[in-house]
């Protein structure tokens, strides 16, 4: 597998390096791995924090800045960051108003962001945490850890960001985070398997006539294994399983995502086959994004994530936002 | 004789030994962890453990004489500082519980310290949510607290048994819980880190005797 890296040690340092020189309007902090918006604190603003292992770029440094994220704690490729980034980062963006912690359902991350919870308020910071799981693949929670959290995490950051900088009180931000995690259901495919640097070789042997369906984005094996299918079935079979769990009863917002080594030529395509099954469901489609948002290193493939919204959650999604992965409306 | 009618103490001395001990062996078996790892999680439980201990050691060798309790609780600390992932917290917290456990004692017996050593691994049960044969490293620590009533060679035998045992089961917690059946026939990796653990235990009394 040929990488453009160095060594696979530094691939969470050099990536960070380069961050910082593309975005000066950041404050990056390699050797402590904190990513936070220049400003930060801002005066009267709730702090939006939130992190997880690297490889998922744009998430979570890239949506970093005003209207979304106030910092960001990448860990090493795939692992969780640790509590004392976490700590580092609310005390860098608090400005008394508290600061909430998006945690992507993974035992890795939830363990972490608890015990920098307790840290941070020992060190005088409120917090609140809101735990985004919305990986429909995942059904019986007695025997597992529970739903993943995956592609809503963005429009978690989004929305809650949104409300924040309009200067929301920090257990209103918590709350339009909590209702954005709840409208929101995700369903992952991987056409190939995902390689990290340390390794060096697939995580999972994936033969080039199948897919994996359920797909989390670590390249963790899925619900099931078939044979390859269309673009219009495969969007068929991931916009049933997430309607078939969330059943939205108004219009949606659709993320169309990018696992990272599928062009936007076929995202695009594939985003017809998601309208198309939306429209013969009769559900209305408010907004559509397309991209690699939240990614899984070099995997290919794709996931659709849906979030019912009513006016005022449009109106946030609609807000102005300025970072380096998302920017619109300034 | 069991070793704990040996009256034997343990001092500061003996716990920085069993860390460094414990360090060395995952460093040899980091390779073979993150390949049990990425059969049912994601390939860095050699690494990321690599990383902490390597972190334990230099933390220790910089610091002075410390207490059992301390030296336990310093080194927890750091785990959770460089780990990350799920075995940052959960290896810290056994590390820490069991260095608060046994307090500010200069010298310990075996009795008191599997004493302690069930309190943080009681802790790590809570911390993670789960219980044995959930296919954890809790499948490795329980048993082996249990048979450290008897000595540390039976204890580091029950966390290897313990290991071994968890090939069959189906993972319910962690990452490993996302694969359901398909975790089935794979031995845990952190059931396989907390035997080299209890290990390095045996080994490091042995060495001392």
């Amino acid at each position: 597998m040929k990488m453009l890296i160095n060594v696979p040690e530094t691939v969470v340092a050099d990536a960070l390096r380069g961050m910082a020189a593309a975005h000066p309007e950041l404050t990056v902090d390699v050797e402590n791995r904190v990513i936070v918006r220049g400003d930060a604190p801002v005066a009267g603003k709730v702090g939006l924090v939130s992190g997880g292992g690297s490889g998922h770029e744009p998430l979570h440094g890239g949506f970093v800045g005003p209207g979304m994220l106030s910092a960001a704690c990448p860990g090493e490729v795939f692992t969780s960051p640790v509590p004392d980034q976490m700590v580092r980062a609310a005390a860098a963006v608090d400005s008394g108003a508290g600061v909430l912690f998006i945690v992507k359902n993974y035992t890795g991350d939830v363990l972490n962001f608890d015990m920098a919870a307790e840290l941070a308020e020992e060190e005088g910071i409120r917090i609140a945490k809101v735990l985004v799981n919305d990986d429909v693949a995942v059904t019986d929670s007695l025997f597992t850890a529970g739903r993943r959290g995956t592609g809503a995490t963005l429009f978690v950051e989004k929305l809650a960001g949104a409300a924040a900088e309009e200067g929301a009180p920090l257990d209103q931000v918590e709350a339009i985070a909590r209702q954005v995690n709840e409208s929101s259901r995700t369903f992952g495919v991987a056409l190939s398997a995902v390689t990290t640097p340390a390794k060096g070789t697939p995580t999972f042997d994936l033969p080039d006539g199948e897919l994996e369906l359920g797909i989390g984005i670590h390249g963790e094996p899925g619900r099931e294994r078939r044979a390859m299918m269309t673009s219009r079935e495969i969007a068929d079979f991931a916009v049933d399983a997430v309607l078939e769990d969330l059943r939205p009863k108004g219009p949606v917002l659709a993320l169309v995502n990018g696992m990272g080594a599928t062009p936007l030529l076929e995202l695009y395509g594939f985003n017809a086959e998601v309208q198309r099954v939306l429209a013969e469901r009769n559900v209305t489609v408010a907004r559509t994004l397309v991209g690699n948002y939240v990614t899984s290193l070099d995997m290919a493939g794709c996931s659709v994530t849906l979030c019912q919204v009513d006016g005022e959650l449009l109106r946030l999604y609609d807000a102005p936002v300025e970072t380096a992965g998302l920017r619109w409306g300034r | 004789m069991s070793d704990q009618e040996s009256g034997r103490t343990l001092d500061g001395d003996f716990f920085r030994r069993w860390l460094t001990t414990a360090g060395a062996a995952v460093e040899r078996e980091a390779g073979r962890l993150t390949e049990l790892d990425s059969a049912i999680g994601d390939a860095d439980h050699g690494t990321n453990l690599q990383r902490g201990f390597r972190a334990v050691t230099a933390t220790l060798e910089k610091e002075g004489p410390l207490a059992p309790g301390a030296v336990l609780t310093l080194a927890g600390r750091q785990l959770i500082s460089t780990v990350g992932g799920a075995s940052g917290p959960l290896y810290g917290t056994l590390l820490r519980r069991t260095g608060k456990a046994l307090g500010d004692a200069a010298e310990v017996t075996p009795a008191q310290f599997a004493e302690a050593l069930a309190a943080g691994v009681a802790a790590v049960a809570q911390l993670g949510g789960a219980k044995a044969g959930d296919k954890t490293m809790l499948d490795a620590l329980e048993p082996a607290t249990e048979a450290l009533g008897t000595s540390f060679a039976a204890g580091a035998e029950a966390a290897e048994a313990g290991a071994l045992a968890t090939v069959p089961l189906q993972a319910r917690k962690g990452r490993a819980s996302y694969l359901g059946e398909r975790s089935v026939g794979h031995q845990d990796p952190g059931a396989t880190s907390s035997a080299l653990l209890l290990a390095a235990l045996a080994e490091t009394w042995e060495a001392t005797a």
